[in-house]
């Protein structure tokens, strides 16, 4: 039984499937990182995501240009991490409050406006999604090759910015000034980094990567939109940044994991296995509570996470 | 050049604790025209029907208490823990908690005498909520683990277990669907009122807002969980078991929680289903901050949005607004009252340089 399950079609699928399944947790990962590093915790973010798959489906299916959606979920990822901005950083609102607000607001306006343009059909609208591409030799290597490099291009470009974003933040300027702001805003303010700019650009460009990883899974993990869509996917991604210390490269591993084990029980039901998979999706929070545990004792997180920033106050 | 500054104002009066959300409410009515607009709803035709639907009938009138009562039991869980600061992200998790206890409970007790299983049930679903609100709490009091994060994630941990149960050993014997079997019908809750859904979970509701608001005036124990939300240090130093205090107050918060869960089974459900709940603890933070924390506050914000839950099925029929508007307006409402409650501490000044 176990031999004809694990064959080699099986695992190179489920190499497939658990990229696919990291590519959203990896863009919103990121999107997040950008967004903590500054010293903002972002937990819009599954609002975030639920508006960018939403956006991105809508703008595909009347316009019939995929790269059209995914342009306009980054677009509303934007906007949403500019209202964050606006209540977080200008008003320095309560950062758990305002993020938790936002979710709440991004995920009734979601659903409002897919009721409002397809009513409740008996059959779910769908798009044409993105097709995957074989890239060529790499898929052709055995085994490993068909599940890694026959992908979606959402999933290559997740790949690519993750030593973009590694890059970003450790060797250049703006990443000094990012990671200065997040961890010390007094010190950048007086070095001259304008540190509510900074904060609003990390959350808007964070934001537009919350909104693309949404729409992977309207437009290519699927090719319609459910309410549940999402899933908790953005809390994962917030879960992941911790498990991964704030580290672009560590939170993919993380966000492999997560891919991995909901690969797998898709995989197996799919083989026709009965396997409790709700015990599968659970350990990727089992797993960031333990870490958790673990990052309390560590100085990895930004010192300046969750303190909003006004001039006036310094040294008060 | 001309700027605005954010600078600390005096305290004000008391007569703004109530005022302030007040404000909030018509200033989130007024900005929700724009939603109702773009879906071409006559907007007076809309607020009419938002408030008729939910108030104009007898029937209507009560399903508004139906729905305010898991409101109400979140909203208050959701206040009491946030005023001691255990930020407690949580209550959808610690209401299906509740909701899963009452369901084992309520399928098996065939046995237990008719008078003691109401009870029984109650009390395990409100130990439920809290067990399951007590973990983040003892990380973070023991081992320093951030408490919104943690109580978010115990949500879907909560999920899923429910998942595993009702695809496993709580599912339906012949059902391919994941849910369980029905609750026997001595734990139902009674219905007070005919021709309604009026329930008994509507009165326990209403008593929980009495309890906390005793608890919160007239016990050292609200005085001391007070204390911690104020300055966990000083009261640390001023010799009050901070840590017994968060633990029992998450306690507190969850059994709500949980009670909000075992009202849903026992009176609405019958059975357990993965929606239960569509949001409510979510909801209860929205009702909660609107409520200032106060119990007398949560009571009014969770009549208010029941209001708009209920009342936005009629708007739906009868102008073709979504009734997601409901979620739309609760969105706003929080984020509306986090800047008024800005400047309740805050003034904006003009400054010119």
């Amino acid at each position: 039984m176990m031999g004809e399950i694990f064959d080699i079609a099986f695992i190179s699928g489920l190499i497939g499937a658990t990229m696919r399944m990291a590519t959203p947790i990896i863009f919103a990962t990121l999107g997040e990182i950008l967004a903590e590093r500054s010293g903002v915790l972002n937990l819009g973010i599954e609002g975030i995501m639920l508006m960018g798959a939403m956006t991105g489906f809508l703008v595909t299916f009347s316009s019939g240009s995929i790269l059209l959606g995914v342009l306009a979920a980054a677009m509303v990822g934007m906007i949403l991490g500019l209202l964050m901005a606006f209540l977080a950083v200008n008003l320095g609102l309560s950062q758990h409050v305002s993020g938790l607000g936002i979710t709440l607001f991004a995920t009734g306006l979601a659903m409002y406006i897919y009721r409002l343009h397809f009513g409740s059909p008996t059959v779910p609208p769908i798009i044409q999604p993105f097709k995957q591409i074989a890239l060529p030799v790499l898929s052709k290597i055995p085994v490993i090759g068909p599940g890694l490099f026959t992908q979606y291009s959402l999933t290559y470009i997740a790949w690519l910015l993750i030593p973009i974003m590694s890059i970003l933040l450790y060797k250049t300027k703006i990443g000094l000034k990012i990671r200065t702001v997040g961890e010390n805003p007094v010190v950048a303010d007086t070095v001259g980094v304008n540190v509510t700019l900074t904060r609003t650009l990390c959350l808007v460009a964070g934001g537009a990567l919350m909104g693309i990883g949404g729409a992977f899974l309207t437009l290519a993990h699927q090719n319609m939109f459910l309410i549940d869509v999402i899933g908790g996917r953005g809390w994962v991604a917030i879960a992941m940044v911790i498990f991964g210390n704030w580290d672009p490269v560590k939170g993919t591993i993380g966000a492999l994991i997560f891919g991995f084990l909901d690969g797998l029980q898709l995989r197996l039901q799919s083989v026709g296995v009965a396997i409790p998979f709700h015990i599968f999706l659970m350990i990727p929070y089992l797993l960031t509570i333990l870490a958790l545990i673990s990052v309390s004792r560590r100085a990895a997180v930004p010192a300046a996470l969750l303190k909003p920033y006004r001039r006036e106050e310094k040294g008060g | 050049m001309i700027r605005f500054r954010i600078e600390k104002r005096k305290p004000l009066p008391g007569w703004a604790k109530i005022i302030i959300p007040i404000a909030a409410i018509v200033v989130t009515l007024i900005l929700s025209a724009i939603p109702i607009l773009i879906a071409g709803g006559h907007l007076w035709k809309s607020y009419f029907y938002l408030f008729y639907g939910a108030l104009g009938t007898r029937f209507n009138l009560l399903e508004t208490f139906v729905k305010a009562s898991p409101l109400m039991l979140t909203g208050l869980a959701v206040a009491f823990a946030f005023r001691a600061k255990f930020w407690n992200i949580g209550a959808e998790g610690q209401l299906l908690a509740g909701a899963l206890a009452a369901t084992v409970l309520g399928v098996h007790m065939g046995a237990v005498p008719q008078p003691l299983v109401l009870p029984i049930i109650i009390v395990a679903g409100f130990i439920a909520g809290g067990i399951w609100a007590s973990i983040p709490a003892i990380l973070k009091t023991k081992l320093k683990v951030d408490d919104v994060v943690s109580t978010l994630l115990l949500n879907y941990v909560m999920i899923h277990i429910m998942g595993a149960l009702l695809f496993g050993p709580l599912q339906q014997p012949g059902s391919s669907w994941p849910r369980s079997s029905a609750i026997i019908e001595s734990a139902q809750y009674p219905v007070l009122l005919m021709r309604s859904r009026f329930h008994m979970g509507i009165l326990i509701a209403f008593l929980a807002v009495f309890v906390i608001w005793f608890i919160n005036k007239k016990t050292t124990f609200g005085y001391q969980s007070k204390a911690v939300g104020v300055n966990i240090r000083a009261a640390h130093f001023g010799g009050i078991n901070t840590t017994a205090v968060i633990l029992w107050t998450a306690l507190i918060s969850g059994g709500l929680a949980g009670l909000a869960g075992v009202g849903e089974l026992c009176a609405i459900q019958y059975r357990l289903i993965m929606d239960i709940s569509p949001g409510y603890g979510y909801s209860g933070i929205v009702i909660a901050m609107l409520g200032n924390l106060h119990p007398v506050g949560v009571l009014f914000s969770s009549l208010f949005f029941s209001v708009i839950i209920v009342g936005a099925q009629t708007m739906s029929r009868m102008t073709g607004v979504p009734t997601y508007i409901a979620e739309v307006i609760q969105g706003m409402a929080l984020m509306v009252m986090l800047i008024f409650l800005l400047f309740t501490e805050y003034k904006l000044r003009v400054v010119r340089k």
